[in-house]
């Protein structure tokens, strides 16, 4: 399979953007607590690398675990949903009830309930109310795009359940359901970071800590540097998750 | 009915609630011999091929199609779009119970049947229209029915593919023998592949007249399209449709 060719095009719109801020931002000697240029992020980075990258490992990892127990969560739910329609008319609306709460109103609560002493647990809860949605969503509406025509098929063949499941409605979804999980990934790492925030210990020592840290001591240039970290994260995963797509 | 008949049909009925939608219809079509049904839409064609296919269930009467299931080529090719030609092929063995091994080898040689020999591993998307028509009736074929049922399978082909698909179509039918029942609503192609047209009136469905093309078996091509049955059968036919087409307008 031939790999995509990069398009060099943002590079350079980048380069140029950052040429311009770092310029600027000399030029008309902005004080640095306000706004870095770029040269000061990656100094700020290549310092602190040894606090920021482990930091990064932890949110990281928080965003991978909330969007794995999503991915098997969400595809239960509508699997269920869909084996007994009664359920998806019951609690459906109120699925959807919970994805309108903003997280952030929600995270004081968790906290509450799993107590203080377990932020890594509110955490991941936090991330996966906000990933489970769009993989139940997507999982559901994959699982009733079955072609009808495919759908005589296997009547005319009397397939049982089971096969009609693995052969017909598990592959109609997994499309859906990959477009789904790819959404779930970049809303898993807004829940960890929001959760962390809220949360407000250090004891995990995410990526997100850290960034209240820095912001606390007025270190701007950190800030921005976990900033960079986290969103480069964010495209790491959406990258997998479109070259699984493309393996398809 | 013949007791040599692939397909026997005796007295069938189907119902939808209070609306007799179908029948009766009554008719045995031998092994090699093709049967067209012809109508307007909504006279109940599909739902015959359903009720004889185990689809739908009758209200009266019963059909028998041998002791394998038939093989069904639907309107659209629908061949699963995450398997190549092979497996998709292959499913209707696999759905019954054979080694998916087994099912791949014997889902290889209904392709060459069907013409399409080195495109076992391609994905449906690198198929013609045409091609993935061969591909259905290949997975249609490969469970080696006595009948097989043809729902307006090449309405969606342009002319030419479609004459090639017809011709393949009673290729098959001489040389494995096969008994098909084929929807078409098409005059000219009806009378092509047909050894008997049964035109159809609607509401309820019934055979209301039977013409039979009386021409050896085997290719017909333009021999055949160009002679004084193929005119015949098709002036008896459309004479027929006109009879029982409903009124252009009707009240409400």
């Amino acid at each position: 399979m031939a790999m995509p060719r990069l398009d060099p095009a943002p590079l350079v719109a980048g380069l140029m953007l950052m040429s311009v801020w770092e310029g600027l931002v000399r030029l008309f000697e902005v004080p640095r607590v306000v706004l870095p240029p770029p040269s000061a992020i990656l100094i700020a980075l290549a310092d602190r690398h040894e606090v920021l990258v482990p930091a990064a490992g932890v949110t990281l990892g928080l965003a991978l675990t909330a969007l794995a127990i999503s991915t098997v969560l969400g595809t239960a739910v509508a699997i269920a949903f869909r084996r007994i329609p009664v359920l998806e008319r019951g609690l459906g609306p109120w699925a959807l009830v919970l994805q309108a709460t903003p997280i952030v109103a929600i995270a004081p609560l968790v906290i509450i309930w799993v107590g203080v002493e377990n932020p890594r647990q509110a955490i991941l809860i936090l991330a996966v109310v906000v990933a489970l949605f769009p993989v139940l969503a997507s999982a559901l509406a994959g699982l009733k795009a079955v072609d009808p025509g495919l759908d005589r098929l296997f009547r005319l063949h009397r397939a049982s359940g089971w096969q009609r499941f693995w052969r017909l409605e598990l592959p109609t979804a997994t499309p859906f359901l990959l477009a789904g999980i790819k959404t779930a990934a970049g809303l898993s790492l807004v829940g960890v970071v929001v959760a962390e925030f809220v949360a407000g210990t250090g004891s995990t020592g995410g990526l997100a800590w850290r960034l209240v840290e820095a912001g606390n001591r007025l270190e701007t240039a950190t800030m921005f540097a976990a900033l960079l970290l986290l969103a480069l994260m964010g495209l790491a995963l959406d990258a997998v998750i479109t070259a699984i797509e493309r393996r398809r | 009915m013949g007791a040599g008949s692939a397909l026997s049909v005796q007295g069938l009925e189907v119902s939808f609630g209070a609306l007799k939608a179908l029948g009766p219809i009554d008719l045995a079509v031998a092994p090699g011999e093709c049967v067209v049904l012809l109508g307007p839409s909504g006279c109940g064609k599909s739902t015959l091929l359903a009720a004889l296919a185990g689809l739908t269930a009758p209200t009266a009467g019963s059909a028998s199609t041998g002791d394998r299931p038939p093989g069904m080529v639907f309107q659209e090719p629908t061949l699963m779009g995450w398997a190549d030609a092979r497996d998709n092929v292959a499913l209707p063995l696999v759905l019954r119970g054979m080694s998916e091994a087994e099912a791949r080898q014997k889902a290889v040689t209904a392709l060459a049947e069907c013409g399409l020999a080195g495109f076992e591993r391609a994905r449906p998307t690198a198929l013609s229209g045409g091609m993935k028509m061969r591909c259905a009736l290949a997975r249609a074929l490969v469970t080696d029915p006595e009948v097989l049922l043809l729902d307006e399978p090449f309405a969606a082909i342009d002319e030419l593919g479609r004459r090639d698909l017809d011709d393949l179509l009673l290729d098959l039918r001489t040389r494995l023998g096969r008994a098909m029942v084929f929807v078409t609503h098409s005059v000219e192609e009806a009378v092509y592949v047909a050894d008997r047209v049964l035109v159809m009136s609607p509401r309820p469905g019934r055979i209301v007249e039977t013409i039979v093309v009386d021409w050896p078996k085997g290719p017909r091509g333009t021999a055949f399209m160009t002679s004084d049955v193929f005119a015949q059968a098709s002036a008896a036919a459309r004479r027929t449709l006109a009879g029982v087409m409903p009124a252009p307008v009707e009240a409400a």
